[in-house]
């Protein structure tokens, strides 16, 4: 009788093992796919076909009066130098529309490259310097493959024309691939070839410092005075379940909140990321002081006694014995609320952050926008060689959250090492 | 129920000592858990250096009355004390008093071994740290290694003082909790079942050191153990359901008490 349950009991658990066991396996296979999709789209983004150009750099064009005056050398027509250069390999294009097309196997962006090299150097002028120009997306992206020759002309971005001059320069070794520091160094731009997060990438660096340096003192302090120094009564229980409330509130809530508060009533400055950190810390206030007060009573009561009982203060007993315990379960509560804060897009678009910011943010009061909402600009982009930036930018994000979950195992187990 | 409950009132024995040896007094205590009395208008002297065993059941207020000595029942929110207790005739209860004070004048150690998480020197310097007690590093040491020493425990760990306090024995540990207690040089030690979580070893030489620590400290014990009672105490006092049933000189106690419960519970008939 007793055996014949055993066995059903013994079946009973071997189901739940089972299941416990598949859905893991589940899970970890759609992570495995999600990290798949986002590494075989983006990986790609990392290098960016560049053309080899031999540049003479005419005085004539470039500075005619020979004073080296800056706003003469900026205002130089650089791309006339550039396209001059381009006719200059392919002296049998003729007409007018051939030019034009000729002209666009390059991004515009090369003559700003060449500017900022005569800038930084003018005594090169005169001389014929070879220099590696990004090419256009559309070249990028036949490069790469995405584009397809195979594709008839008329439903193809690159001509056959095109596809002619780049297979002459691939036989001169004038054309290929290389790293893409672009992506790295520059802020946003409409053309692709030119974009990058480094503006983003700041704008999250700045926006997290504020989030936590505000939340983690903050959200510790909160604990500290509810869990031991606060009187249990009806008014600590209100703040309680409205801490615990505020938890689940819908992001772009707090957004409007901030856009209310911050812009319009103390009139901080739009899309900066100290508004934004602000943003995000009352978004993860909550998280924090939850971990936190949880940490704070697993810290068994014998420690708060022994401290009390040989004399020491509520205070001390709190700053000396008490928090130190707590504090790796705190440190896991602030990481969890600043990953959150970190992948977060839409209270940033209220304050507005979303905006179309091609410089770099020099400080916490300068406009940006963050990875998220880059990665949110971008997936809206027509281009094809903005996909692979899209894709790009969410394995830095990622990168940058496993640095930032590392930091915190590292400091995690530092404190624990205390015994 | 126990048929003599309806006689627990006056406290019967010898509760009170005659005029200067009482280093405590504890007149008319009561102590209520919101709505629940736990102690029940006690009133009782403890003599000065010298061990006082409270005995009793479990949950007759034992542990309650020895944590309003030093007051550790205002960490309590729920818990009300009336009446005066006296450490030199002066109220602890008095508004002026300074709890912080008290407690480095009534040292305890509880039931659970509690050290720090900390190093074995540090559990001890921390009291006379946050007191100031010493001026110095050298002085500070000096105050670590004598309570070490008193609490007996100097010769087993002086190679890994800085090693931590949890990673030793529990009687050890409980050793650590009395050196820790005597290092902010209190004049009343309260002791919280210390041998409970200990083995017969252990607990014999936790009961020596209470022997030669008598000396210089007044020293209250609560303990569930009647031969341990008789063995270390001088003076014994019998709790049941808040009442102070029973106060006198130990030996009276274990050889001839007065009321039948004291008795019954001595004689292991109930309890």
């Amino acid at each position: 009788m007793i055996k014949n349950r055993l066995k059903r009991r013994y079946l009973f658990e071997k189901i739940f093992r089972f299941m416990g066991l598949s859905a893991v396996v589940t899970a970890l296979a759609m992570l495995a796919i999600l990290f798949l999709t986002i590494i075989s789209n983006g990986y790609s983004a990392f290098k960016q076909t560049y053309i080899r150009l031999t540049v003479t750099l005419d005085e004539e064009v470039i500075d005619p009066d020979g004073a080296r005056n800056p706003d003469t050398l900026s205002s130089a027509n650089y791309s006339g130098i550039v396209k001059k250069t381009l006719r200059k390999i392919f002296p049998d294009v003729k007409s007018r529309r051939d030019k034009r097309e000729l002209y666009s196997l390059v991004s515009q962006g090369a003559s700003f490259q060449l500017r900022d090299i005569i800038m930084d150097n003018p005594d090169i002028i005169g001389e014929t310097v070879t220099i590696w120009v990004p090419a256009d997306d559309d070249i990028d992206m036949l490069f790469k493959g995405y584009i397809k020759r195979s594709t008839p002309e008329n439903e193809r971005r690159v001509s056959d024309k095109k596809i002619a001059w780049i297979d002459v320069l691939l036989n001169e070794g004038a054309i290929k691939k290389r790293f893409n520091s672009t992506f790295f160094t520059s802020g946003d731009s409409r053309e692709p070839e030119l974009a990058g997060i480094y503006g983003a990438l700041k704008g999250s660096i700045y926006t997290m410092i504020v989030t936590l340096l505000l939340s983690f003192p903050l959200g510790v302090a909160t604990a500290v005075y509810l869990e031991e120094f606060a009187p249990v009564n009806r008014f600590t229980d209100i703040i309680e379940v409205n801490i615990n409330n505020l938890a689940a509130v819908p992001s772009i809530v707090f957004g409007l909140l901030g856009l209310t508060i911050f812009l319009s009533f103390f009139g901080l400055p739009r899309s900066a990321p100290v508004v934004g950190g602000l943003v995000l810390t009352l978004m993860t206030l909550p998280t924090v002081i939850i971990a936190s007060r949880a940490a704070l009573k697993s810290v068994p009561p014998s420690i708060r006694e022994a401290a009390l009982g040989v004399g020491a203060s509520k205070m001390q007993s709190v700053l000396h014995h008490v928090l130190p315990l707590a504090m790796p379960g705190m440190l896991t509560g602030t990481i969890i609320g600043m990953a959150r804060a970190l992948g977060e897009t839409a209270p940033l678009l209220m304050i507005g952050m979303v905006a179309f910011i091609v410089d770099i943010p020099k400080g916490f009061f300068d406009p940006s926008t963050v990875l998220p909402v880059q990665i949110y600009l971008w997936a809206d982009s027509p281009e094809r060689a903005f996909l692979e930036r899209t894709s790009a930018t969410i394995i830095v994000l990622l990168a940058f959250l496993i640095i930032m979950n590392a930091l915190a195992v590292v400091l995690r187990k530092k404190f624990e090492r205390r015994w | 129920m126990n048929p003599n409950f309806d006689d627990i009132g006056e406290t019967i024995g010898a509760p009170l000592l005659e005029n200067g040896s009482a280093k405590i007094n504890c007149n008319d205590v009561n102590v209520f858990y919101d709505d629940k009395h736990a102690i029940r208008k006690v009133s009782v002297d403890i003599g000065k250096n010298e061990v006082t065993a409270f005995i009793g059941p479990s949950g007759c207020g034992k542990s309650t009355f020895l944590r309003c000595i030093n007051r550790m029942n205002d960490t309590i929110t729920s818990c009300r004390v009336t009446g005066e207790v006296n450490i030199d005739n002066i109220n602890i209860y008095n508004n002026e008093l300074d709890v912080v004070l008290l407690r480095a004048r009534v040292g305890m150690v509880f039931q659970k071994p509690n050290p720090f998480p900390k190093s074995i020197y540090e559990n001890v310097a921390y009291g006379p740290k946050i007191h100031g007690l010493a001026q110095n590093k050298a002085e500070l040491d000096e105050i670590v290694y004598t309570s070490l020493e008193k609490a007996g425990l100097l010769e087993e760990v002086k190679d890994r003082i800085n090693q931590p306090g949890t990673g030793l024995s529990g009687g050890q540990q409980q050793r650590l909790c009395i050196a820790r207690a005597i290092a902010v040089h209190p004049e009343v030690i309260l002791m919280d079942e210390p041998c409970s979580a200990l083995d017969p070893i252990a607990t014999a030489k936790i009961e020596e050191l209470i022997d030669e620590l008598k000396q210089n400290y007044t020293i209250i014990i609560v303990t569930h153990s009647m031969q341990q009672a008789a063995r270390v105490s001088q003076r014994t006092a019998f709790f049941h359901l808040g009442y102070l049933v029973e106060c006198d000189d130990t030996k009276r106690i274990f050889t001839t008490p007065d009321h039948k419960l004291t008795q019954d519970y001595i004689t292991g008939r109930y309890g």
